[in-house]
């Protein structure tokens, strides 16, 4: 770990600014994956620009759909009645994540951000091409059971650690971005993520120096019947090694609308417009969703050791959806 | 006769004192050995190789050493030269080291990890960023990463275990058996590299008293044998080598020998002329002392069609280091669990660039018995008996493997009262017939046993006229409630109350006590606590009959007993008197006793003296002496996601005499969740392309959480033997395990009738298995 400066940012504006002026400055919100990363030395700062003190708080959900501030704990989130209620598949994405203690100190955007547990990745000595860009992939040849079945390239198969992310894309969420020159965008969560690529160093499509500010979701039907299931090496404080997060409109037995996405299968959230649209129109039976889970890993490349994610993808998709069929 | 206190109202023994070293614990006073702030400390931080296997070309440490607050960068060319290594066989002999290699001796390298640089500083932040800054240049080699791999070399070791076992065993014919056996089960058991991990990493602070003279605070399960290891190492007198452990935040073996970090730091203590601490980070806890080798084993198993077993055919294939012929044992517990006529063992090795595994709780019976339990519960589903009908038509009466008796065993109360709380007889024999829902469910059974292993140790009790007294062993407390249990052992031996003793433990200055390891320290701790106890009295009494003013001048010895703190006469208890009287008047403020507690040397003897008569002691040694118990599991599989999940749990143990109910009962709780991990979810995964782990942290290496564990039932079997020391205690901290990973692949089996014998038994095997059918 190398020396670093620390900052607290009274306003956006000055936080951005700081980290515009600086490559190698980094925000902290809660920390609690950003200093294991600076521990490990896979991340180096030159800066921590602290941006606790920032309003970017709030959980309200006004009739177009929720907005949730970038800095509210995953535990205050997890737990709110307005997202257990409305958005179970949100609150139920959260309380699967980590533990208490971290969910109590982690922030909704550290944790849209925060990096792959590939085990290469997490330890200096490999080589890893997202780590240092060149140097080389050896998952693809070695401990790769956790790792991606979609989305991967010769360079990089990491999956996208996040469970909030898979919720949230499945839903359609957007990211509220503020740059440093203080102007706002909004960015569809799923679009903000970049497959690995030949770059897999870089992992979505945030500018220099900006800010995630708040994360919005669309309010639907298929919102308030959603679910997360996340299937793990043990029952809790693990990551996923496949998850689904699924919503169903259901209207006299026949599907309206759907929203499926997976986690632990993708090198980034990854929904299934393939599947939802299979489902849409159609009774909502097992058998439907069998078939249309089927769809999920069409285009999946099992490696070694994760050829069980082709089965548990599908399986995992149709438990999900017979919670809220 | 049993020490006499045994059993008596108001005493100690047994009860479920709570922990006398709790409050220490909560409110953070017990120092662990990291924890001590001694004058002009340093900091230590070890820079680690990032190949596995090479030569070192070059080290820069300029850079390093140039930060502030760096006060030496240590390699192998600049640290002091140890008078003696272990980088020898009779250098490895000498010093008792578990592995037979150095680092910062040469430069060359063996394993990933492996230690290349030390770099000593004024603070921790200090040291951790300097030793970033050293900057090794390595001539790599391909590295070989276990016996998988196919450059890999099987050889026969001959002897396993630094020349303690045999890697062959024989008794009868067990090929020929097993080939004309009606029944004949084969099968192979995979098992991953574990490491102990226990919470407190390994840590070292040394501080050079003199020239000569060093004292060393060691998270040790054996401050003695850390002693001996450094004395040899360094060319000092033993007792110019103090080492020191007052609390330990858990050990399961990894602790139990003294691994490189300890004397490289004592090295740089010496260089600086500073003491020197050095902690591991949990990283580093993978790769400086030790882990459960990967191995495989392959069980052959004959049988009468009746479901007798008539031979056992064992092998074992697992990985070791360059330089010594480790592997665990598992054979032992295969060929003395049940009545086999026949039995044949054998191990072969594979030189790997990994460092040397040890001991890890339940050495040996813990994989042994996972091959073993299973098979057997092949057979009964062969045979088509219940499981423990199987085990109780090949109940051994007396231990095959040696031809001896049983000092004790309560193996059939253990089934029965293990069945009868866990509700067996519910149980559907056909697998994969019972439902819940989604969920399969199981129930699956197995039997533990764990030897009582050769040990003595040695303990002092001063007993103040006032009534008070403070007992000492230089024992290591794991964690596990050895300061209480010996405070309870020590109170009712003396007759006081609990808040007049003080045990003190962990430290070489006191009587040499054993290592904390292979279950030995409650029985051999407890009985020299005994013993030192009747030394006491021993001597009062002499005192007593000499003494004109004492009700008891001119009796016989032998005719005076004492209880509660009185000495009287056997025949007349009326006529005696306290033991502060006896002292006061003669001047004493204080009395010392001193005994050693010796295995085979019972309470039949003991009673006595503090030594065992040796023909006693043949006696004892004519006798197997074990502990014995059975587990009971119930899982939930989701056969769709391939989840397992233990719902219910019941150990019943028969392990003498049971010291306090309570810590006791977390034992043997602690050593099911120990095997609950090792059967789903634990697993260091070292890749085979770079002989380095992937998943070296907590948050990848799983251990059970909560929510994997059920309640869980604990009952101890009363036992009473006479034959294994002076307390009649065989100890239990690892039968708590042996069986725990078979009872949950049996249940597996009963819920989903497939046979998982690769450990972890993670989802993705389950799910696997579930679609080969
Ligand atoms: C042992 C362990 C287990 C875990 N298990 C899970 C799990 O099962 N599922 C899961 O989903 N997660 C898991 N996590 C990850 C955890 O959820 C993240 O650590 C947490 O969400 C990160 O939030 P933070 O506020 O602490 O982020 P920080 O550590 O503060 O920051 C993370 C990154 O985000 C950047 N950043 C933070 N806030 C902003 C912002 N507003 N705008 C722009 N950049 C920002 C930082 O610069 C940094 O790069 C686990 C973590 C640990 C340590
Ligand atoms: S999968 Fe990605 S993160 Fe893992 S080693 Fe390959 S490049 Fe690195």
């Amino acid at each position: 770990m190398n020396n670093f400066s620390y900052t607290q940012a009274a306003s956006t504006k000055e936080a951005t600014a700081a980290k515009a002026a600086d490559k190698q400055a980094a925000f902290i919100g809660g920390g609690t994956t950003l200093i294991d990363l600076m521990k490990s030395d896979i991340e180096e700062h030159s800066l921590l620009i602290d941006i606790n003190r920032l309003s970017m708080l709030g959980i309200e959900n006004p009739a177009t759909g929720l907005r949730i501030g970038a800095l509210e704990r995953m535990s205050d989130v997890g737990e709110h009645p307005l997202v257990v209620q409305n958005y179970p598949v949100i609150s139920q994405s959260l309380l699967a994540s980590a533990s208490p203690q971290l969910r109590n100190m982690a922030s909704m955007g550290g944790n849209l951000l925060q990096r792959t547990r590939c085990g290469y990745f997490r330890d200096t000595a490999f080589p890893c091409n997202k780590r240092v860009p060149g140097s080389g992939c050896p998952a693809q040849t070695g401990d790769n059971r956790t790792l991606a079945i979609l989305g991967g390239s010769t360079s990089c198969i990491a999956t996208h650690a996040s469970d909030l992310a898979v919720a949230l894309v499945a839903l359609e969420a957007k990211l509220t971005l503020e740059s440093p020159k203080g102007t706002t965008r909004t960015v569809p969560l799923a679009d903000f993520y970049k497959l690995p690529g030949s770059t897999p160093n870089i992992e979505n499509h945030l500018a220099p120096g900006e800010l995630i500010t708040a994360i919005t979701v669309p309010a639907a039907a298929h919102a308030r019947k959603s679910h997360y299931l996340k299937v793990r090496d043990r029952a809790s404080y693990a990551y996923a090694l496949v998850s689904a997060a699924v919503g169903l409109d259901v209207q006299g037995g026949t599907i309206r609308s759907a929203r499926v996405a997976l986690g632990g299968v993708g090198t980034v959230p990854w929904r299934v417009p393939a599947v939802e649209k299979y489902l849409v129109g159609k009774p909502a039976t097992e058998d439907n969703f069998r078939a249309a889970a089927a769809l999920a890993v069409r285009d999946a490349k099992p490696y070694e050791h994760n050829k069980f994610k082709l089965e548990l993808a599908q399986r995992t998709i149709v438990r999900a959806l017979l919670e809220v069929a | 006769m049993e020490p006499q206190f045994f059993d008596q109202p108001g005493g100690f023994v047994g009860q479920p004192i709570v922990r006398v070293e709790g409050r220490e614990k909560v409110t953070g006073k017990a120092k662990y050995s990291a924890e001590f702030p001694l004058p002009g400390l340093t900091y230590g931080v070890l820079t680690t190789s990032t190949i596995a296997k090479g030569k070192i070309m070059s080290i820069e440490t300029a850079a390093a050493a140039r930060e502030p607050g760096v006060i030496a960068v240590l390699t192998h060319q600049n640290l002091p030269k140890l008078v003696k290594t272990p980088n020898t066989p009779e250098g490895k002999k000498d010093t008792g080291s578990q592995m037979g290699f150095m680092p910062l001796t040469s430069d060359e390298i063996f394993y990933a990890a492996q230690p290349v640089a030390l770099v000593v500083a004024d603070t921790l932040d200090h040291a951790i960023h300097a030793a970033k800054l050293v900057k090794v240049t390595y001539q790599k080699q391909e590295p070989i990463a276990s016996f998988h791999d196919p450059k890999a070399e099987l050889f026969d070791p001959q002897k396993i275990q630094d020349g303690k076992a045999d890697a062959h065993t024989k008794r009868g014919d067990a090929k020929g058996a097993f080939a004309s056996s009606a029944i004949q089960l084969t099968a192979t058991y995979n098992h991953p590299v574990y490491n102990h991990n226990p919470m407190e990493p390994g840590s070292t602070t040394a501080v050079w008293d003199a020239p000569d003279r060093l004292t060393v605070y060691e998270s040790t399960q054996g401050v003695t044998r850390t002693q001996s290891t450094l004395s040899a190492m360094l060319g000092l007198p033993r007792e110019q080598v103090r080492v020191i452990t007052k609390y330990l935040g858990g050990g399961f073996g990894c602790k139990g020998s003294m691994w490189p970090h300890t004397i490289l730091t004592v090295q740089a203590a010496k260089a600086v002329g500073r003491p020197v601490k050095l902690m591991l980070t949990r990283p580093q806890m993978f790769t400086s002392m030790g882990h459960r080798e990967d191995q495989a084993q392959t069980v052959q198993l004959g049988a009468t069609a009746e479901g007798k077993i008539t031979s056992i055919v064992h092998t074992k294939t697992s990985t070791t280091s360059p330089w010594d012929n480790y592997a665990e044992s598992n054979s032992k517990i295969l060929d003395m669990l049940y009545a086999t006529p026949n039995f044949e063992a054998s191990y072969e090795l594979a030189r790997a660039n990994v460092m040397t595994s040890t001991f890890m709780r339940a050495p040996g019976e813990a994989p042994g018995s996972f091959a073993i339990e299973c098979s057997m519960d092949d057979l009964a589903y062969k045979v088509g008996v219940d499981p423990i009908e199987i085990r109780l038509r090949n109940h051994a009466d007396h231990d095959y493997s040696t031809g001896h008796p049983w000092s004790s065993k309560s193996l059939k109360q253990c089934y029965a009262r293990g069945a009868e709380l866990f509700g067996w007889s519910k149980r559907n024999p056909t697998p994969g017939a019972t439902r819940d829902g989604r969920f399969l469910v199981g129930m699956g059974m197995a039997s533990a046993s764990y030897p009582v292993h050769n040990s003595q140790g040695t303990a002092r009790a001063r007993l103040y006229a006032d009534g008070h007294a403070v007992v000492q062993s230089g024992a290591t407390d794991l964690g596990t409630g050895t300061y209480t249990v010996m405070t309870q052992v020590a109170a009712d031996a003396l007759g006081l109350p609990l808040e007049k003793v003080r045990f003190e433990l962990g430290d070489t200055q006191l009587p040499t006590a054993p290592n904390s390891g292979g279950s030995v320290a409650a029985g051999t701790v407890s009985s020299s606590v005994y013993l030192a106890a009747q030394d006491v009295w021993q001597k009062l009494i002499k005192m007593a009959v000499v003494d004109k003013k004492s009700p008891l001048y001119k009796a016989k010895p032998e005719d005076v007993a004492t209880e509660k703190g009185r000495l009287f006469l056997k025949k007349d208890p009326k006529k005696g008197e306290a033991f502060g009287d006896l002292m006061k008047r003669a001047d004493m403020t204080d009395i010392e006793g001193m005994a050693q507690g010796k295995y085979g040397a019972g309470y039949e003897a003991a009673s006595a003296a503090a030594n065992a008569d040796p023909a006693h002691k043949d006696e004892a040694a004519q006798h197997a002496m074990h502990s014995f118990g059975a587990h009971f599991c119930e899982v939930r599989v989701d056969m769709d996601l391939g989840t397992i999940r233990v719902s219910k749990w019941v150990s019943v143990m028969g392990a003498g005499r049971i010291l306090n109910a309570q810590t006791a009962r977390s034992q043997i709780i602690g050593g099911a969740i120990f095997g609950i991990g090792s059967a789903l979810m634990e697993e260091t995964v070292r890749d085979q392309n770079f002989s380095r782990y992937t998943n070296a942290d907590l948050a990848s290496y799983h251990v059970p959480v909560n929510a994997d564990i059920p309640n869980i039932t604990v009952e101890f079997v009363e036992e009473h033997d006479p034959f294994i020391n002076a307390m009649g205690v065989k100890g239990i901290g690892e039968i708590s395990m042996v069986g725990v990973a078979a009872a949950v692949g049996n249940a597996v089996f009963h819920a989903t009738g497939k046979r998982l014998r690769d450990l972890p038994l993670t989802p993705d095997k389950v799910l696997m298995s579930g679609m080969n059918s």
